[in-house]
């Protein structure tokens, strides 16, 4: 592996996401940026840092949901596949059909669970029921779902636990088919039980997806990514394989952070 | 002695202290909710004194007859069917004249308006306003517009200039009652948009939804119990009101129920009116005057019960599966 430079990692062929100059400001206020970084297609890069360093928020910038803040300007660009996310003349609508997002704290609509998975579908414009349920089968047999719920599909999402809560909210997202699931700290509020089955299933989607997740939590970087990424102070400070960055990092704030010495 | 000599002083001196002030506390909370206990019984003994006024005085006259039958013998007689008649036809118009209105403003005010604009701040105080001004002005303002100018305007365009719609008509009030309660329905929806959280929204958008598809499928669904309040309050408003259709459409006395849009109407709370101010036999028409505030009574009453039942039956729904 060799080294970064301005936090890109090299020698990984065809990134997914290409990050270069992204800056994001909170009225006048710098939130985090200039950032740069290459995320590399059906693998796990995770995001780490302290509180208020700015992960999140670079986080949402990946698929345009920090839009929704008023005060929120950003600049510079993301590339999906080579296509510009940002942009005139592009749709946020249909950079977040590929680019899904699993939230912080699981917020399944209060439908039943089978039209929780639907919903997606059925505001992209898919009307055929079979289609659907097969759809809905699927996504929730790959989130690790399908087993617990199939005779209460049309009980209340509500009625789940937390964790069932929180992968149902993963399948809502990977029913519509993005190439990039987007996880803000999606197992903070679980636990640990229910965080090993995310951790487990987050393993899985690498398979077929591009994950980037954001986490609090150390160890669970280091269990579930391929890739790290150390954010302070709103800067990207190191950007490397997991192993490398939790074993050998080239920065004295990761180091101080991954030892424990802040944070 | 001050707290901060009984904390250098001796411990029992500080624990003297906190007995006194604990003390203290237990009164001052009982004098409160003394307070607040003897607040809540004048209210509920008006109410239970107006109530019981009202049922003792209207149930005599009260019967199916009284519901079914029209006025007679100048008003000294028979019951009020025209005029409750005449006021869910009002009713049901201005429902559908104002709540999509209402809904609507709403709906822009809250998701798609900048809170901070100047524009947003403004439509918000003149929504506020709306809801302070009396509603002899609404009447008025209903007479000079809707009557005199929109109606007028209709003879003119549509009826040669034969006077149709340029007079007081159930329409008219209908429109004036919509105005006047548009507020409610603005505030009430606005309260259960503010409800729904933001979290779900953002589960929308985030699934590749629209704004369009969002407000519509999650944010309003969401909101339904709320708004569906706010519908009911403002028909149970619009039914009592007296001053808004005194001048765009409800008459004194009609031998038919109204057939058409620019008929005028009879209605419960301005046949209370006529009956106590203009009968020309006070002492044979204050039992039909008693049980007609019966009825009215009864009528609101039922409306917020349906608005209760509504809601809850609504929220079980959401809580269980949709």
């Amino acid at each position: 592996m060799s080294a970064t430079v301005n936090g890109v990692a090299k020698a990984e062929p065809q990134p997914k996401l290409v990050v270069r100059n992204l800056t994001v400001y909170y009225g006048e206020k710098k939130a985090v940026g200039p950032v740069a970084m290459d995320i590399v297609g059906q693998h796990v890069t995770a995001l780490i840092g302290p509180s208020g360093c700015g992960k999140s928020t670079f986080l949402r910038s990946l698929n345009r949901m920090n839009e929704l803040i008023p005060s929120c300007r950003i600049e510079g660009e993301v590339k999906l596949d080579g296509d510009p996310i940002y942009g005139p003349g592009i749709d946020p609508v249909a950079v977040r059909r590929r680019i899904g997002m699993v939230f912080q704290r699981s917020n399944p609509f209060p439908k039943s669970i089978a039209e929780n998975v639907a919903y997606g579908l059925r505001i992209g414009g898919i009307s055929d029921s079979h289609d659907i349920d097969a759809r809905v089968e699927r996504a929730l047999t790959q989130a690790a779902l399908w087993e617990e719920v199939k005779d209460r599909l049309t009980e209340s999402a509500l009625g789940l636990s937390g964790g069932q809560q929180q992968r149902l909210c993963i399948a809502r997202a990977l029913a519509v088919e993005p190439e990039v699931l987007l996880m803000d700290e999606p197992a903070s509020a679980l636990d640990p039980i229910a965080t090993a089955h995310i951790e487990e299933l987050i393993n899985e989607l690498s398979e077929h997806y591009t994950v980037v997740i954001v986490t609090h939590n150390m160890q669970q970087a280091a269990r579930v990514a391929d890739y790290t990424a150390f954010f302070y102070l709103g800067e990207l400070v190191e950007f490397d394989r997991t192993d490398v960055l939790f074993t050998k990092p080239s920065d004295s704030r990761t180091e101080d952070y991954i030892t424990g010495r802040f944070g | 002695m001050t707290a901060a000599a009984a904390a250098v002083g001796d411990k029992s001196a500080l624990a003297q202290l906190a007995v006194r002030r604990t003390r203290r506390n237990f009164i001052a909370d009982g004098a409160m909710a003394v307070a607040c206990g003897a607040a809540l019984l004048i209210v509920l003994s008006i109410l239970a004194v107006i109530l019981f006024d009202v049922f003792r005085n209207g149930t005599p006259r009260l019967s199916w007859a009284f519901l079914t039958e029209a006025p007679r013998d100048g008003m000294t007689a028979g019951g009020i069917f025209p005029a409750i008649i005449g006021m869910l036809q009002m009713v049901i118009l201005m429902t559908l004249a104002g709540v999509p209105v209402g809904v609507a403003t709403a709906i822009y005010l809250h998701e798609y308006a900048s809170p901070t604009s100047p524009v947003t701040r403004t439509i918000r105080i003149a929504v506020a306003n709306l809801a302070g001004v009396p509603s002899i002005v609404f009447g008025l303002f209903g007479l000079g517009f809707f009557v005199q100018f929109l109606g007028a305007g209709i003879d003119k365009a549509f009826f040669h200039g034969e006077k149709v719609y340029g007079q007081p008509a159930l329409i008219w009030a209908a429109l004036t009652m919509a105005v006047l309660t548009l507020p409610v329905v603005i505030v009430a929806t606005e309260e259960a948009l503010r409800a729904v959280p933001q979290e779900l929204r953002e589960a929308s958008l985030a699934l590749g939804a629209t704004k369009f598809q969002t407000v519509m499928h999650v944010v309003v669904p969401q909101a339904a119990p709320g708004i569906l309040t706010g519908t009911i309050l403002a028909v149970s408003r619009g039914a009592g009101e007296v001053a808004p259709i005194l001048f765009t459409g409800a008459a004194y006395f009609l031998p038919q129920l109204p057939k058409h849009l620019s008929s005028q109407f009879m209605s419960p709370s301005y046949h209370v009116y006529v009956l106590s101010t203009q009968s020309p036999d006070v002492d044979a028409t204050k039992p039909i005057l008693y049980a007609t505030v019966l009825v009215l009574l009864a009528l609101t009453f039922t409306l917020n019960m349906a608005a209760v039942i509504v809601r809850a039956r609504i929220r079980r729904q959401h809580a269980g599966a949709a």
